[in-house]
């Protein structure tokens, strides 16, 4: 554990100039920050804090039909935006299945990407961890591995990404705009979280110092047929062990057009396979198609001792959401996941 | 005029009466241990070690010191003079063994032991500065693996904790030749892990040093006295000097049944320092004692055709400690609930590199019961026979194990009215329920049963100056309602308006009372209430006797009613004595009297003691997904004299959600290979969320027992959680056709 | 070591100055600093609901922030809402429901439910059981809670 200072600042600007140098940090919401930090898995000499830049806590139309949501606009704040459950309600709905209300009044969008892993080697400063001290190993292979990855994992590294909105955000192939020493630059949402491979110590792609503005979502948004289904220990308040955010836009003839899935608790990243979307196309929905499907997002996944249920479960996971999504009405926050 | 004529107040037992610490709690005006805030007060946190076995080399210290606001920093060599005598350890609540002494030298018995304490100005420093404690070890070779050690098992040694916590009765009639025998069998295993109290309040304790030796502690704790004898003892200080209050404990469910090493850090850091000194554990730390044992079950229930138990196996492998013989009462109950005539019973302890476990919300009872009642199902379900019939076959009038009658048991009324509430005659066989979408759905029901305990206590009665009553005794309350329940009994024995009485708990300065647990406190306590009450009653009486020109004349006690404050005479109701006449015969000088109340133990032993319960659970399981959801559940108590019945039906509805806690939802994940527990917090220990909880509803059936105590009540914190857990595992099964072996049943089990 | 912030709060209506380190969160603010022990410290970690207070009309959870994340804010704690003798109609209602037995968990459930009724997001039990469920209970009384959010929700539509 470690004591800090910290400063507040009101444009980026400023927010950018004061965090670069080692161990600054910029603080948003702080409801994974603070809680790694009393930890002692997060040591910051300087927290920035960003709260005072409104031009981040901003919804704003895009000229190509899409929405920006600004990087401190908290999540529930979005999560009940009107744009946001008018046009893209599969974003809305995930957003409300995780987490709570008061951490979600308090947790920005831009620091829900940047969540760290849940695994309990991760979490505990006095066990050896590849990805907080590279090198150390990981008890997580021969340990309780539940909550762990059954794909894109490696030898080094079995955790998974938490956040269940970065599985929407995924789905809906959001774009993240991040300002850094060097500029302002877009990251495409399926390149922004990593897989561990032999770095498992960075969990994304962002730059030393650079500051997420805005998530860029595109106009497609599948407000007629998506869910988001979430798989986890208890009814609410738990991260997920599968989650599935699906979503597909049918023709005239009642043929899928567009399909996009991907699947949360099962790596490091939020697991989405273009070629079994492309699978979908042209298809009725169906369950034999949505089995396809699922047979090519789960290809090569595999599992440890506690987790091994995951491929299987999964799998049946993305059958349901496929049918769930037909009908979005049906859901509502908190709703079980059936029929 | 006959005394049916007489006005009679209301009686306080058996209505609905809102706590009397009630506002408080709803307005953060109650103080908790952590909250009291003396003058110059030092902040400890403790450092705990990060091996499972060895021995401390080494306590680097300087960096810590170095931190603004550091006072100092204990540890095995820098702390107070303690006791050398494991018996200057044992809490009233220890079992057989060498009791853990914290600091008391440099061996580490299990990961996660306290070695270390920062005080500090601040709170923040003194968690900052432990952060910087690096300690250095030299490390042993550990086990902590139940499975793999079950050849290490033994029986448990026995000690005075027997008497509460009966071993199992030897094996009687001839369980192989029976089980052999038997038209249908059952054989399977139940099992789970530890799991941790985790009450909402993390242990703390806040110790004001009053010079001279002496202490007063504000501690985290279900019993003011035993805290008291425990550090008194413990550190070589007079009784006197050490004063134990407790009024507000936010949660116990025994976590604080034994004093835990933050009280005994709190005191010694503030006699060594001579400060005022407040621990308090964080919630990684509330992992680091005391738990429901990991238990391995193996059940063998054999049944003749026409559906009679013939023959029962119970055994049952529990983890402990090195140090101390954790032991609960697992495997007696079968031989209990149902009249059994050829039964075999085991019950062993497997010692490993852990902390001793400790008794956790319906110890044994919940663990027993859960193989118990899911082995009866099975049972049913071979017989082809609905599970309720099945047990009414069973159904016991005398307590086989022992030949003892029971001093009360409506079993059966429970049975009836709950299955009724519930609607059992709407369940179909298993797998049969007509689904709703994509789930399925499934009945259960189970049976539960916990003992009725008696034990002495002592309480005090005063008839106050101003002619209204005062008792007082050291009980504290985790939010039972023991303090309103207390004050019930206390009005109707003195026939006092509840607005009359002032009880005063909570402070070891007051009559010693025994730890708040094992579903015995309103038997127990408010026996010596009653008591202490009558005896008051009796020396208000003498006096009226004798007062000035002999107002009753010759009349006993029988003869007269206390009533609103005054004693009325039965054969002429306008002779009304008021209280506050005898206080002004008295000199105006109040009227006490302390009494013990002692069980007869001779009665008592005539009789199987116990309280019983019928819960039946409907579940909806999603087919495919195996997500399983609890949607009702009803649950009938029978347990003597119901007190309070708002209170009550909350207690009964608190033991419902643990048992639905220990049926799908906690469990503690130990890592084997490191020797220490994972899921240290409530992110992943899993306790119930609101969207967990269905629709739940509580009976109580009527039942008069006038052997169990005084008052004829049989307590209601156990017997709640008891019967749940197993009916929630019997609706699983009779939705899906799957027996539920490892609770809890969590997604992925299907 | 980093110096002192100075900072404002106005809690339950009554502006305080503050002098604070970075780090201390304002959960300890409240109950070490200014005394306030309504609010309860449950886990420390944003995992229980217990130091739930309402921030700017918002509830959250006091522990996962730091004071100075909130200097010029206006803050509302369990003693806010209603003292004995003068109580909220959500703490008459808990009373009324015995919707607490510990009482540790009770001023977060309260300021919860009052925010909860406030946000307007919440219809149905099952929704207002699921925007509860950052609200551990550890004594079982979740049924009784919810019956009391549900009793003045439905009183405040009338």
């Amino acid at each position: 554990m470690n004591n800090f200072h910290y400063e507040r600042v009101t444009d980026v600007d400023t927010a950018v100039a004061a965090a670069t140098g080692a161990g600054n940090s910029y603080l948003g919401g702080g409801t994974n920050l603070i809680d790694l930090w009393k930890y002692d898995l997060a040591h910051p000499e300087k927290l920035v804090d960003l709260n005072g830049i409104d031009e981040l806590k901003e919804v704003t139309e895009l000229p190509d039909g899409g929405l920006r949501l600004g990087a401190l606009v908290t999540n529930n704040k979005t999560a009940y935006h009107p744009t946001v459950q008018e046009r893209y309600p599969l974003l809305s709905r995930t957003i409300l299945a995780g987490a709570t209300p008061q951490i979600r009044n308090a947790a920005t969008n831009g620091g829900n990407l940047l969540q760290r892993t849940r695994c309990y080697y991760f979490y505990d400063a006095a066990s050896p961890c590849n990805k907080r001290v590279p090198g150390s190993g990981c008890p997580a292979r021969e340990g309780h591995n539940r909550l762990h990855a059954i794909l894109g994992h490696s030898e080094a590294c079995i955790a998974t990404m938490p956040s269940d909105m970065c599985v929407a955000l995924a789905a809906l192939e959001a774009t993240v705009r991040v300002r850094g020493p060097q500029g302002e630059r877009h990251i495409p949402f399926a390149d922004f979280h990593r897989l561990p491979g032999e770095k498992p110590e960075l969990d994304n792609t962002l730059g030393e110092d650079e500051l997420i503005l805005s998530i860029d979502l595109p106009a497609r948004g599948f407000a007629d047929h998506h869910t988001y289904l979430k798989l986890r220990d208890r009814h609410s308040y738990a991260f997920a062990v599968v989650s599935v955010a699906l979503g597909y836009e049918l023709d005239g003839e009642g043929k899928i057009t567009t399909a996009r899935i991907a699947l949360g608790g099962v790596a490091h990243k939020p697991w989405r396979v273009p070629a079994a979307e492309e699978l979908l196309v042209g298809q009725a929905p169906s369950e034999d198609q949505f089995a396809r499907a699922a047979d090519a997002l789960l290809e090569g996944a595999s599992g440890f001792k506690h987790n091994t249920f995951k491929i299987d479960l999964a799998h049946r996971a993305i059958i349901r959401a496929g049918a769930m999504a037909h009908d979005p009405s049906c859901q509502r926050p908190g709703a079980k996941p059936s029929l | 005029m006959s005394q049916s004529t007489l006005p009679q107040p209301k009686p306080e037992i058996g209505r609905p009466r809102r706590r009397i610490v009630g506002e408080q709690k709803v307005t953060g005006t109650a103080t908790y241990a952590a909250e009291y805030a003396p003058e110059n007060l030092l902040h400890g946190y403790v450092v705990n070690a990060k091996i499972t076995k060895g021995r401390i080399t080494g306590i680097e210290e300087r960096a810590a010191r170095e931190v603004e606001g550091v006072v100092e920093i204990m540890h095995h060599l820098r702390r107070p003079k303690m006791g050398y005598f494991d018996m200057q350890y044992s809490d009233i609540d220890a079992p057989p063994g060498s009791p853990f002494r914290v600091f008391y030298d440099a061996n580490v018995q299990f990961n996660e032991q306290p070695i270390a304490l920062v005080l500090a100005d601040t709170f923040e420093a003194a968690r900052y500065a432990a952060s910087l404690i690096e300690v250095s070890y030299e490390e042993d070779p550990f086990d902590v693996d139940l499975h793999k050690n079950l050849d290490k098992a033994r029986k448990p040694k026995e000690g005075i904790d027997s008497i509460l916590k009966p071993m199992p009765p030897d094996d009687y009639g001839d369980f192989d030749r029976a089980f052999g025998e038997a038209a249908a069998t059952y054989e399977g295993e139940v099992y789970h892990r530890s799991q941790h109290h985790n009450p909402l309040e993390m242990h703390a304790t806040t110790t004001v040093y009053e010079g001279k030796g002496k202490v007063t502690v504000y501690d985290k704790t279900q019993g003011t006295t035993n805290s008291q004898m425990y550090v008194s003892s413990a550190l070589g200080l007079k009784m006197s000097d050490v004063r134990v209050i407790a009024p507000f404990v936010g949660g116990g469910f025994g976590s604080g049944l034994r004093p835990q090493y933050q009280v005994l850090l709190s005191v010694m850091a503030a006699l060594y320092l001579k400060r005022n000194v407040r621990v308090q554990l964080d919630r990684e730390q509330m992992y680091t004692f005391g738990h429901r044992p990991e238990t391995l079950q193996r059940v063998r229930f054999g049944a003749s055709a026409d559906g009679k138990l013939t023959a029962v196996s119970h055994e049952a492998y529990a983890e402990t400690s090195r140090f101390e013989d954790y032991h609960e009462t697992v495997v007696n109950h079968a031989g209990v609930l149902y009249p059994v005539e050829n039964v075999h019973l085991d019950y062993q302890l497997v010692p490993l590199d852990r902390f001793t476990p400790l008794d956790m919300r319906a110890p044994g009872g919940l663990t027993g019961v859960l193989a118990v009642e899911t082995a009866m199902d099975q049972l049913a379900d071979r017989l082809q026979m609905d599970p309720l019939e099945f047990r009414l076959k069973n159904y016991a009038e005398r307590d086989q194990s022992t030949g003892k009658p029971f001093s009360s048991k409506e079993l059966r009324a429970c049975y009836s009215q709950a299955a009724e509430r519930f609607g059992w005659d709407q369940r179909k066989p298993t797998g049969q329920h007509p689904r709703r979408g994509n789930r399925l759905v499934g009945h259960g029901m189970a049976s539960g049963i916990w003992d009725a305990i008696m034990l002495p206590a002592k309480a005090t009665a005063r008839l106050t100056t101003e002619g209204k009553l005062l008792i007082q005794c050291a009980l504290n309350d985790c939010g039972q309602g023991a303090y309103t329940v207390m004050s019930q009994i206390a009005a109707d024995e003195l026939g006092l308006p509840f607005e009359d009485v002032t009880f005063e708990y909570a402070d070891s300065k007051l009559d010693a009372s025994p730890v708040q647990g094992g579903s015995f406190t309103t038997g127990v306590v408010g026996s010596a209430v009653k008591a202490a009450c009558f005896a008051l009653k009796d020396k208000i009486f003498h006096l009226a006797q004798i007062l000035d020109g002999f107002p009753l004349g010759d009349a006993l006690l029988p003869d007269v009613t206390f009533t609103g404050g005054e004693i009325v005479l039965h054969a002429d109701p306008s002779v009304r004595i008021p209280f506050t006449e005898i206080i002004a015969f008295n000199k105006g000088k109040a009227l006490e009297v302390s009494k013990t109340n002692i069980p007869n133990p001779i009665k008592l032993k005539r009789y199987t003691r116990n309280s019983h319960a019928a819960s039946f659970v409907e579940v909806e399981v999603d087919a495919q997904l195996g997500v399983v959801y609890l949607t009702r559940a009803v649950t009938a108590v029978a347990a003597g004299r119901i007190m309070n019945t708002q209170t009550a039906r909350s207690q009964i509805l608190g033991g419902m959600v643990w048992g639905i806690s220990m049926a799908l939802r906690e469990e503690t994940l130990l890592d084997h290979n490191m020797g220490k527990f994972m899921n240290t917090n409530l992110a992943e220990y899993h306790v119930p969320v609101h969207a967990d909880i269905g629709e739940l509803d509580v009976i109580f059936v009527e039942e008069k027992d006038d052997i169990v105590n005084e008052l004829g009540v049989k307590g209601l914190g156990e017997i709640g959680t008891i019967s749940m857990a197993p009916a929630i595992a019997n609706a699983i099964f009779n939705a899906t056709g799957k027996v539920v072996t490892q609770f809890p049943f969590k997604l992925g089990d299907l | 070591m980093s110096s002192p912030h100075q900072i404002q709060l106005t809690v339950n209506g009554k502006t305080q100055q503050l002098s604070v380190r970075p780090w201390v969160s304002l959960l300890d603010a409240l109950r070490h600093h200014l005394h306030l022990h309504g609010t309860k410290k449950g886990c420390d970690h944003g995992q229980c609901g217990a130091c739930t207070v309402i921030c700017d009309g918002e509830r959250v959870l006091s522990c996962l922030n730091l004071a100075v994340m909130k200097d010029g804010s206006e803050i509302t704690t369990i003693e806010g809402l209603g003292q004995p003798g003068n109580l909220h109609p959500l703490q008459e209602a808990f009373l009324e429901h015995d919707a607490y037995q510990c009482g540790y968990c009770t001023p977060g459930q309260i300021c919860s439910g009052v925010a909860l009724i406030e946000e307007g997001h919440a219809t149905t039990r099952e929704e207002v059981k699921e925007l509860m469920s950052g609200n551990l209970c550890r004594c079982g009384a979740n049924t009784n809670i919810i019956d009391a959010i549900m009793a003045v929700k439905d009183g405040a539509h009338e």
